[in-house]
Formats: structure tokens, C-alpha cells, sequence
């Protein structure tokens, strides 16, 4: 073997640095994939998408009372279908925020150390049940359950739908709001109960303010997954594209729509334009809820003096 | 009056933590009641028969593991490298903070758009067709995330002498990685993989374009190939043919074993990462 001199860098140490740098650069180009596939999903909408609007107008799309893709002329109007999505997501709302939050302060404030131990894994286990198992669930034992208990014509309707997804998102802003409960100081609740305010008084006024921005981003991200779940609304909302108040009617979501058409959509047509504009019109509309769920966190984390 | 109200008040918290608990368990009740009819070693090991509605579904959960399989196979290198990237070497900020923005983002992109998405790029523009690698590349995209952020909290919990530790003893960054945070980080990262698994598994809209089929005879022979998958069957049984009787009970059957797979899956990941956060805590 080589004498190896003191003085001069032995060559090993060259070839050790440079293994070092195309180390990092290859990680540092593997952290962009992340960047690069977000990219990626927004060019592609644009541009599968964006030429439907040399025949249609913007407006006419947004707009427009009709969904008929297979007429001739076919119309492609897609206010039906975002009503339907903001119905439904709307009636989970109802389930899944007083469910969710107040399982999460269950677990925070009433729940033992025994009993929190067992129920905090569980519901997070529960939050992996897969969206086509609620579809499932929906339809062959809660569709048939509301139609005879409302008499309605069909049991695949918003109201089924958005229990079904409300139950859904219930483990998701659960965890979610808990963690935000959690970062509450515990010298908020301390300097309360001083203050000669009982367990309920402070949980109300000291810890749910403390956590509420915490708790809002739980809420806009339950929101979030529900206006994109596709299965669930696939199989259980009824499918009819019409625009209604009612939550006893059959509607057609965003997500059910694209995902119940491209099958029969010809590629390159019209209709698989369409399919696509929606979801860059639903993308975008997930896109401002995360973005306004991140915009709160952070600010909340830095009140609280947490890293962001 | 102030006892009261707050009595009042905690009574509707129980009735909360109940109702979840009820809804989330009844559907696993039913599932499991009605399912377990069915399953048989027949079920589990026969392709089907008879238009759907006799004889087995293995090929479909053959199909699932492909597919999962797959899918972790290509996120799993770019996920971990991600997060070693954020945790390990720490640039300059402003980057770091539109790649976690787009994490995150990517996290809550609706999983029927990632189907689309599948469905233009790999299915039509790299000409892969509607196959198990279309099919994996989709979930691959959606499984990303959450492994990076798994990664990242494994990386995270590593205490920082320890890595000083080791470059105090003369070896190089990437040297330390290789050696002392990945070996450490390990357990933790295996959970958030289990996590993702639990999750790919289950997706149906990324693979409803790109990958899935109703009826294929046979097993899958490459990777080019159509797939049954579990979760699109439940779907197309309750959906299409024309025996709708037989089909659902073929369904429930389905549905138990996906419940089954999901859950035991998703339990053995959580009862780790519960031990090893206690062993940090001490």
C-alpha cells in the first residue's frame, strides 16, 4: 500500500467529497418530486382541460344549468354539479364538526390516561376504513334504511351522502382538532381554574379559543377531503344532475361525475375536456382550503411560539 | 346553575365520543355480520366463476397486492430521500418552504384527480395503457406524502447528539446519515410505510382509469396488464352485471376482507408507533 503523506489531502478524501456532493444533489432533486407532481397535476388539467373553452365559454361552464355531455349538442354546464358538492359537503358539516370536535375534546379533557390510550389509536385506525367500504356500507344498508324510515322514492340521495361522509370525516378532524387542543399551554387552563372557573367554563372559554384556529384548520381539512371524496358520493348520492336544495333528492358531486364518465368519454372529445375542466375547477377548490388551512396553522403555531 | 351547565355540557361531549364510536362500529359490525358468510378457503383462494357469481376472488386480491406493492416500490425511495433531504441537509429556507407547502398540498389534492392525472400521463401519453404499472405509478403519487411526513417525524425524533456523535468521530454527513439517522430512524419510517400501505390499499379513484377492470380471466401476467383490484370490485359488483343478488353477497365478502386487510394493517402500524413514542418519552 501507498505511503500516504501528511501534508497533501490523500486522494481518497477527493473522491469522499465528491461522493458527499452527489449525495446531497441527488436527495435535493428527490425532495422536488413532491413540487414537480403538484406541477405536473396543474399543467396537465390546464391542458386536457382548457381547450373546452373554445366551444363553451367560461361563464356558460360555470354557469350553466345543464349537465348533458352525450346530447347533440351536448351542454356542459356544471352548476348542478358544484351545488351538489357544496350540499353534501355542507351536510357532513354537520355531522362531522360537532362529532368530531367534540370526540376530540372527549379525549382531551374528560377521557383518563386509560381510557385515552385505547380510544385515541382506535379512532385513528378507524380513519384508514377505505372510502369504497362507506360506499359500500351506504348502500346496501343506510340507503335502504332512510328510504323507509323518510318514505322516499330512493335512498341514494345528498342526505345518505352526506351522513355517510360526515361519519367518514369524523376520525380525520378528531385526531385533528386533538392535536390542536394538545398545544394548548397547560398553564392557560391553570391560570383559569385560579381564576375560580370550573372544568367546563375553562374548557369553553380558556382552552377552545386558545385552540380555535387549530380546531378551524381541522374543520377546513375534513371539509377539504369531503368535497374530494369521490367513492362514497359515487355510489351513494344518487347520481342525477340537478340543482336542489333539498337534501332528500338524488344529486351528482364534482367527483362522481368525473369519475362515473371518463369510462364512456372518448379521448380528445369534448366530454373528456369537460371531465377534466371539472377537475381543475375541483382541484382548485381543494387548492384554496389547504392553502387557507396552512395560511391558520402557521399563524396559530407562531401565537403559540411552536415551530412552524 | 354554574354545576349544571356543566353537566349539561359534558353530557353532550359523551354523547359525542358515543355516536362516533357507534357509527364508525356499526359499520364494522355489519360488514363483518354479513361478510363472514361468505368468506370460505374456497372464496379466498378461487378466481370467480359463473359471470360473478360463484367461486372466489383471488386474483382480485392478488391484483390489491400488486398494485400496493408497486406503488411503495417507487414511493418509498423518492419519499424517504425527500424527507432526508428537509431533515438532514438544511438549506436555505425559502425552498424548504415551497416543498413543504406542496407536500401538503399534494396531500389534499382529491384522489379522483390524481386518477385523471394517471390517466393522462401514464395511460396516454407514456402509452402504458390501463395497466398495474399506470395503476402503481397513480397510487405512488398519492402515497407520497404521507410517507415523506412519516419520514420526517421518524428523522425528527432522532436526538441531534447522536449525530453529532458521529461526526465528532471523523465520518462525513452522508456517512452519518447511512450509518447512524437511517438505522435509527428505521422503525419509525417501516410505521409510516405500514400506514401508506393501509391507505394504497384501499384508494379506488387513482386506479378507477388507470388500472382497474371488472372481469379479467386469470392472473395478472405483466405488468402491462389489466388488474382486478378488492376496492374497484366492491364497486363494479355493486354497479354492473346483472345478478345483482349474488353480486352483493360476493360483495360483502369483499368489502370483509379489504376491512380486514386495511384495519389489521393500519392497527399493527399504530401499536408500533405507540410503543416507540413511549420509549422516546422515557
Amino acid at each position: 500500500m501507498k505511503k500516504l503523506s501528511m501534508l497533501t489531502p490523500p486522494k481518497f478524501m477527493k473522491t469522499r467529497r465528491f461522493k458527499e456532493k452527489i449525495y446531497k444533489w441527488m436527495f435535493a432533486v428527490s425532495s422536488f418530486s413532491a413540487l414537480i407532481f403538484l406541477l405536473g397535476i396543474i399543467i396537465i388539467l390546464f391542458k386536457e382541460g382548457l381547450p373546452l373553452f373554445n366551444e363553451v365559454s367560461l361563464y356558460d361552464f360555470i354557469t350553466g344549468k345543464n349537465w348533458y355531455p352525450t346530447y347533440d349538442p351536448p351542454e356542459f354546464g356544471i352548476l348542478p354539479l358544484i351545488t351538489a358538492t357544496l350540499l353534501v359537503t355542507l351536510g357532513a358539516m354537520f355531522v362531522c364538526i360537532p362529532l368530531g370536535v367534540g370526540s376530540a375534546l372527549y379525549l382531551h379533557e374528560l377521557a383518563g390516561e386509560k381510557k385515552r390510550a385505547v380510544i385515541k389509536p382506535l379512532i385513528e385506525i378507524l380513519a384508514s376504513i377505505p372510502s369504497v367500504v362507506y360506499g359500500f356500507f351506504g348502500m346496501v344498508i343506510a340507503a335502504p334504511f332512510f328510504q323507509t324510515f323518510f318514505k322516499l322514492p330512493t335512498g341514494l340521495c345528498a342526505l345518505t351522502a352526506s351522513i355517510i361522509l360526515g361519519i367518514m370525516a369524523i376520525p380525520t378532524v378528531c385526531s385533528l382538532a386533538e392535536d390542536a387542543l394538545s398545544y394548548v399551554p397547560k398553564s392557560y387552563k391553570e391560570a383559569s381554574y385560579a381564576l375560580g372557573a370550573n372544568r367546563w367554563q375553562t374548557m369553553i372559554k380558556v382552552v377552545m379559543p386558545a385552540a380555535g384556529s387549530g380546531i378551524s384548520t381541522a374543520i377546513i381539512l375534513g371539509m377539504s377531503r369531503i368535497a374530494g371524496e369521490t367513492m362514497t358520493v359515487l355510489m351513494v348520492a344518487g347520481g342525477a344532475a340537478i340543482i336542489t336544495s333539498s337534501f332528500l333528492v338524488p344529486v351528482r358531486p364534482m367527483t362522481a361525475t368525473i369519475a362515473a364518465e371518463m369510462g364512456e368519454a372518448a379521448v380528445g372529445s369534448s366530454h373528456y375536456q369537460a371531465l377534466f375542466a371539472i377537475g381543475l375547477v375541483l382541484f382548485l377548490i381543494t387548492l384554496i382550503f389547504n392553502l387557507i388551512a396552512e395560511i391558520i396553522s402557521r399563524k396559530y403555531r407562531l401565537k403559540l411560539g411552536l415551530s412552524v | 346553575m354554574k354545576k349544571n351547565k356543566q353537566n349539561l355540557g359534558f353530557l353532550l361531549i359523551y354523547l359525542c365520543i358515543i355516536l362516533t364510536l357507534l357509527a364508525l362500529g356499526l359499520i364494522i359490525y355489519f360488514i363483518t355480520i354479513r361478510g363472514i358468510k361468505i368468506i370460505s378457503w374456497e372464496f379466498l383462494t378461487q378466481a370467480p366463476r359463473a359471470a360473478m357469481t360463484k367461486g372466489g376472488v383471488f386474483p382480485v386480491i392478488l391484483g390489491t397486492f400488486y398494485l400496493t406493492f408497486g406503488s411503495i416500490l417507487f414511493s418509498l425511495p423518492l419519499g424517504i430521500a425527500c424527507a432526508i433531504y428537509l431533515c438532514e441537509y438544511s438549506p436555505k429556507s425559502f425552498i424548504i418552504n415551497i416543498i413543504r407547502i406542496s407536500i401538503n398540498n399534494l396531500a389534499g389534492v382529491p384522489s379522483v384527480v390524481f386518477g385523471l392525472f394517471g390517466l393522462a400521463v401514464f395511460v396516454k401519453f407514456f402509452k402504458f395503457g390501463v395497466s398495474i404499472l399506470s395503476g402503481s405509478l397513480t397510487l405512488s403519487m398519492l402515497a407520497l406524502p404521507s410517507i415523506i411526513s412519516a419520514a420526517q417525524e421518524a428523522l425528527i425524533a432522532i436526538p441531534q447528539s447522536q449525530r453529532e456523535a458521529s461526526l465528532a468521530l471523523g465520518a462525513s454527513h452522508w456517512e452519518t446519515i447511512k450509518r447512524i439517522v437511517i438505522p435509527t430512524a428505521l422503525p419509525g419510517i417501516l410505521t409510516g410505510i405500514i400506514l401508506s400501505v393501509g391507505r394504497v390499499a384501499g384508494e379506488t379513484a387513482p386506479i378507477l382509469f388507470t388500472a382497474a377492470t371488472f372481469y379479467k380471466r386469470g392472473n395478472p401476467k405483466s405488468i402491462f396488464s389489466e388488474v382486478m383490484a378488492l376496492p374497484y370490485h366492491i364497486y363494479a359488483l355493486m354497479t354492473e352485471g346483472t345478478h345483482p343478488k349474488e353480486q352483493t353477497a360476493i360483495a360483502y365478502g369483499c368489502a370483509l376482507i379489504l376491512l380486514f386487510l386495511v384495519l389489521a394493517i393500519s392497527a399493527i402500524a399504530i401499536y408500533i408507533r405507540q410503543k416507540q413514542r413511549s420509549r422516546y418519552e422515557h
